[in-house]
């Protein structure tokens, strides 16, 4: 049998990140292939690459035995590659019909379109899935679950022979799951080989034929699903991470409550969540994609509205209303998402560092002290190791673990006490990540209390103190930190709803 | 890593200080070579009294494009200050004319309305959070409107406040050096822009100008008051936009409320030209000062080799393209 994919040495660089080292994969008609790894491993990266996103550095990429390697996305879809992305790319004023066949919709004479054509082939599409959906429903109103089973119908509609589905699940529910499943399944006994990228073990089993697993953008090992154990794949997976000592949990019984939360509510996103937190503590957030950590850390930190439930500063209430007023509360938020909330990019090293504390280098008339902030920047350049030619350097320039020792820099000049990090090590090296780790130790044992919000359970488990898991927007239990927690206590709360959510709509 | 450090920052701000040189000297150089052409085009060109002429037709012009360049900084775009010139120019006739009060009543007058409307259009944009585009072109029409009804459509005349022609038109420097009689509005244009050159490069005002610009949900979560240094820029923005009315209100000796429209395109034209970026986060206003020359100088040009005016305009429209695609090659390369 020949094979659909075949990959072999794979290299990509990006500035300041060896993305993909000698990666090889491959993939036959009519399997499933998972690709498992943690976040940054390389999968996304790798795939882009199959998809013709990315071009690659080095090795060879064998489509049907041809040496022909898709060198932009328009051409993988010819070559019969689809992809279903992790995020979301619909247009949310248009149909669920015009989304499947955006760029492609059937004419009539003169350029004019056919609707009913178009609507036709799409209901045609949502009838081979099983799928319940008008056509010409609207994107925007359908919930999330929907619109990814209209993004699915969207890469079937180009008849592919290869289907890589970037975490397809992470959205949906147990019923939404089995009926994607169900899809899966015709799509095999079709031909099409499938290339799954999921964070949830147990659909393995259920799904995948074979597994390859990836860690620090290197290929590991390729397996047999059904006769490996899960905790081989997870051991793979992880690594030497799985060695790393558990914290030294410091006794915090007599420290004071840095940050207390009551009864957060935020329309579907967060309902009734409630913790404390102590000075020189790391509590960490764990949960699925969408469990509402994020959320909780927003509101908190004043950047999205509240509908209910009071925060507490030091014991003292707080109305915390907007980032000005949390950040004159002593609270500091460090994104996910650096680029976009977190840095001036276009901007200096110095000017970002300064940037939430301005008022401090700036006299009567408003002009601002450049050699006060040069020197400010230069002495947390050193005590950071922030790896930058100067504080003039414009930030974009710089690696991820260097951007976020920047942001690190600008919040510990404002002197916050209260440090929230979402994902602070996403994008970022291995190397880079474990000085990330000592920076955090570092800033609790100086007295400042932490929250650490990740997807990655190694490093909750690897930094926090306590560990707090969300599932659906809600606290669903606080664990100890420390060598007694294990994975699977956590994923049990990260997965504990409330109730099976029904399909909306029909 | 660490030792290696103090050795790269020379050579890097080095590097910074040549590509703002570069930057510079794209306009500059064009600048130049403009003059070159149409001095060796018609010998009137290069004579005192034409370049006179260029630097006081570039004077409001000139005042209203660094109006522009700092909200444009910001990410945002200002289509009023056309009208809002002409507005406060009516507003000074109001208070002068009108009223009868002395002169400088009448400059703070002029000065303050601007800063009014500008306070008026950052508000609509920070705290009603209505898109810079759409803000600005209903406060356009707003003060359009607003300066015929005040002056019921008439001009108003300067003639019985002694001294106000002179503001413009005056000239403190030919006093000092008779053979240097360059205008006072030149001088304005000049004083304006080292001013505001200086708010954007050493102030916090001007700092938050270009971080608003470059990435405001960044600043925002920075825990900055966004809204409030949004305003606080517009406001001065149309300060300046005030003065620009003075200068226009001088030079005619009256304030015509029906002029006005049509300037805020010449304005954003020479800030594009002048390499601030209209996404945002990029500029200066010596480049602005320069596109507002090169403008000017075109203009003048053309005239002096009697090219009919309709041409200029298209020239004119060629330049500014011809000007944003420099730009955009020179950056693709630095990157």
């Amino acid at each position: 049998m020949t094979k659909l994919v075949d990959m072999a040495g794979i290299e990509k660089r990006f500035p300041g990140v060896h993305a993909l080292k000698d990666v090889q994969f491959d993939l036959y008609a009519g399997e499933v292939h998972a690709l498992m790894g943690e976040n940054g491993a390389g999968k996304s990266t790798l795939m882009k690459i199959l998809s013709g996103v990315y071009t690659r550095d080095g090795g060879t990429v064998q489509i049907d035995g041809f040496d022909t390697a898709p060198d932009s996305p328009r051409a993988a879809q010819d070559m019969g590659i689809g992809i279903i992305h992790q995020e979301l790319s619909l247009m949310n004023d248009l149909t669920a019909a015009q989304n499947v066949f955006i760029g492609r919709e059937p004419r009539r004479r003169f350029g004019r379109l056919d609707e009913v054509a178009l609507n036709k082939q799409t209901a045609e599409i949502f009838a081979s899935m099983k799928l319940q959906m008008d056509p010409r429903a609207p994107v925007g109103g359908q919930t999330i679950a929907r619109q990814q089973l209209i993004e699915i119908a969207k890469a079937l509609s180009y008849r592919p022979r290869v289907l890589i589905m970037d975490e397809p699940t992470a959205a949906l529910n147990d019923v939404e799951i089995a009926e994607l499943f169900a899809v899966i399944n015709r799509l095999k006994a079709d031909g099409v080989g499938i290339i799954y990228i999921s964070h949830k073990m147990d659909e393995i089993k259920r799904i995948a034929d074979r597994v390859t697993v990836m860690r620090d953008g290197a290929w590991i090992a390729t397996l047999d699903a059904a006769q490996t154990p899960l905790g081989r794949i997870i051991e793979l997976m992880v690594g030497r991470e799985v060695n790393d000592a558990p914290p030294v949990i410091p006794d915090t019984s007599t420290a004071e409550v840095a940050l207390e939360v009551r009864g957060l509510k935020r329309g579907r996103d967060v309902h009734d969540v409630s913790f404390s937190l102590k000075k020189g503590e790391i509590l960490g957030f764990a949960g699925l994609m969408g469990a509402g950590r994020t959320e909780v850390a927003r509101i908190i930190f004043g950047a999205d509205p509240r509908d209910a439930g009071d925060i507490l500063i030091h014991g003292q209430p707080c109305n915390i209303r907007s980032p000005y007023d949390a950040v004159s509360a002593g609270i500091g938020y460090l994104s996910e998402d650096r680029k976009h909330f977190g840095l001036a990019t276009d901007m200096t090293v110095r000017a970002n560092i300064a940037m939430a504390s301005l008022s401090r280098f700036t006299s009567k008339t408003g002009v601002l002290n450049e050699a006060a902030m040069r020197d400010t920047a230069q002495g947390y350049i050193k005590q950071l190791g922030i790896r930058t030619p100067s504080d003039m350097q414009d930030v974009r320039l710089l690696s991820g673990g260097n951007q976020q020792k920047v942001v690190i820099a600008k919040w510990l000049l404002r002197d916050c006490d209260i440090l929230i990090f979402d994902e602070p090590t996403r994008g970022i090296d291995v190397g880079a990540k474990s000085e990330i780790y000592r920076l955090l130790e570092d800033l609790a044992a100086q007295g400042r209390a932490i929250i650490v919000i990740s997807s990655e359970l190694p490093e909750v488990m690897r930094l926090s103190h306590r560990i707090a898991v969300m599932c659906e927007g809600r606290l669903t239990g606080i664990l100890p930190g420390g060598a007694g927690t294990t994975q699977e206590q956590i994923m049990e709360l990260a997965t504990r709803r409330d109730a099976a959510v029904a399909p909306v709509g029909e | 890593m660490t030792d290696a450090t103090p050795v790269a920052p020379a050579t890097l701000a080095g590097k910074i200080i040549g590509a703002l040189m570069h930057q510079r000297l794209l306009a500059f150089a064009s600048l130049i070579v403009l003059l070159i052409v149409f001095s060796l085009a018609s010998p009137n060109f290069m004579q005192t009294s034409n370049m006179i002429a260029i630097l006081q037709a570039t004077s409001v012009n000139g005042v209203l494009a660094i109006a522009a360049t700092l909200v444009i900084i910001t990410g945002g775009i200002d289509l009023s200050v056309g009208t809002m010139m002409t507005f406060c120019a009516v507003m000074a006739g109001v208070v002068l004319t009108n009223a009868g009060l002395p002169l400088p009543l009448g400059v703070i007058a002029a000065i303050a309305t601007g800063a009014m409307c500008g306070f008026c259009s950052g508000s609509f944009v920070a705290k009603l959070k209505i898109p810079p585009f759409i803000a600005t072109l209903g406060m356009m029409l707003i003060l359009k409107g607003l300066s015929l009804v005040i002056s019921g459509t008439r001009p108003i005349y300067f003639n019985d406040t002694p001294g106000f022609d002179q503001i413009s038109r005056g000239s403190i420097i030919g006093e000092v050096l008779p053979f240097l009689p360059i205008p006072n509005g030149v001088l304005i244009l000049f004083l304006v822009a080292g001013a505001a050159s200086y708010i954007l490069g050493r102030t916090v005002l001007g700092r938050y100008c270009f971080a608003l610009g470059s990435n405001e949900e960044a600043v925002r979560l920075s825990g900055v008051n966004t809204d409030r240094w949004k305003i606080a820029i517009y406001a001065l923005s149309g300060a300046i936009v005030g003065i620009g009315g003075l200068l226009i209100a001088s030079r005619l000796n009256s304030a015509q409320p029906a002029l006005g429209l049509g300037y805020e395109l010449e304005a954003i034209a020479a800030v594009v030209i002048g390499g601030t970026s209209l996404s945002g986060g990029r500029g200066t206003i010596i480049g602005t000062l320069i596109g507002a020359l090169i403008m000017a100088v075109l203009t003048n040009g053309l005239r002096v080799m009697s090219v009919a005016q309709e041409w200029q305009t298209v020239v004119t429209g060629a330049i500014i393209i011809l000007a944003v695609y420099a730009d955009m090659m020179r950056r693709r390369k630095s990157v």
